[in-house]
């Protein structure tokens, strides 16, 4: 067990990173399943800015998927494919009721990646541990996904409020 | 998970191995720290009224304590059953009990959103061999890493 919050090894930080792939492949994944699982009437009333939201996101995540995939490949390590994530998505999948249910989703999906970056970030700090990826670069990189994932929470949090 | 809720799950699980009250010896070697560093945290969490102590016998959990601990554990049970039927990992006692610390319950929320995890999680999980009893993986010899039920 370990009872510090710190990563000390490139085993543990490489499974971290996978973690953070899979956080992202559920965000993608969701994002499309809430727009394929509503009716052809409930898309239409999906407002334009609720729908770019979504299709932003996933284009995100996909972006971001990319920058983690980088970083574990230079640990010589490999990520679950999107597709076997979407599959898993797909087996448990619950489509919220209606836009407002489809937002919150959206917004707890930011603020989970934001905690998890967030920790991770820490988790690296509190540790003295070389690894095999440059540390100023992982860092930096996981800093940048931070920040997008702040930036998309308040812009979620922004679209609920104008619709309230 | 923190370092509290960490305490306050392995208290119930030395509480349902011993049948009683979790004794300091067990909870330092569940724990991987020394018996003094367990005395101090107890005392913290009995200040906090998640956890009564008794002098010779042990620690018991409060009903807040047993609630915290149910929620951490249901969590830990997550990141274990995600590392085998996700990301196949056969060593996911050690990985899980590596990762713990960092991954916060919200994170485990939504890695829940794809694992298949039986109804009374986490009373299915086996103290005695660290994880769900009902968890089919190469790692708990129990079966072929197909996703349970």
């Amino acid at each position: 067990m370990s009872l510090g919050q710190r990563v000390s090894t490139d085993r543990q930080l490489t499974r971290l990173l996978q973690i953070g792939v899979v956080l992202e492949e559920v965000v993608e994944s969701r994002a499309a399943h809430h727009l394929e699982t509503l009716s052809p009437e409930e898309r239409d009333a999906v407002d334009e800015e609720v729908r770019a939201l979504l299709v932003d996101a996933a284009e995100e995540s996909a972006d971001h998927r990319d920058r983690l995939e980088k970083l574990i490949a230079d640990l010589e390590a490999e990520t679950v494919p999107y597709e076997e994530i979407n599959a898993l998505v797909d087996a448990q999948y619950g489509p919220p009721e209606d836009t407002d249910g489809v937002l919150y989703d959206q917004l707890a999906n930011e603020e989970t990646a934001y905690k998890f970056y967030d920790d991770l970030i820490g988790a690296i700090e509190a540790s003295d541990s070389e690894f095999a990826v440059d540390r100023e670069r992982l860092l930096e990189t996981l800093r940048t996904l931070r920040e997008e994932e702040r930036e998309g929470a308040e812009e979620v949090t922004e679209i609920m409020e104008r619709r309230a | 998970m923190n370092t509290a809720d960490q305490y306050l799950k392995a208290i119930y699980l030395a509480q349902r191995i011993e049948e009683g009250p979790a004794s300091t010896g067990t909870l330092a070697d569940l724990l991987e720290v020394s018996p003094a560093s367990v005395n101090e945290m107890i005392g913290k969490l009995e200040e906090k009224g998640l956890v009564e102590h008794e002098k010779y016998k042990g620690a018991t959990l409060t009903d807040e304590g047993l609630e915290r601990a149910h929620d951490a554990l249901q969590t830990y049970c997550i990141i274990e059953r995600f590392l085998t039927n996700v990301l196949e990992v056969e060593e996911f006692r050690d990985e899980a009990r590596a990762l713990e610390s960092v991954i916060d319950d919200t994170v485990a929320d939504r890695l829940d959103t794809i694992i298949d995890r039986p109804g009374e999680c986490p009373d299915c999980f086996d103290p005695e061999h660290d994880h769900c009893e009902r968890l089919e993986s190469p790692g708990t010899g129990t079966g072929t890493g197909t996703q349970c039920d």
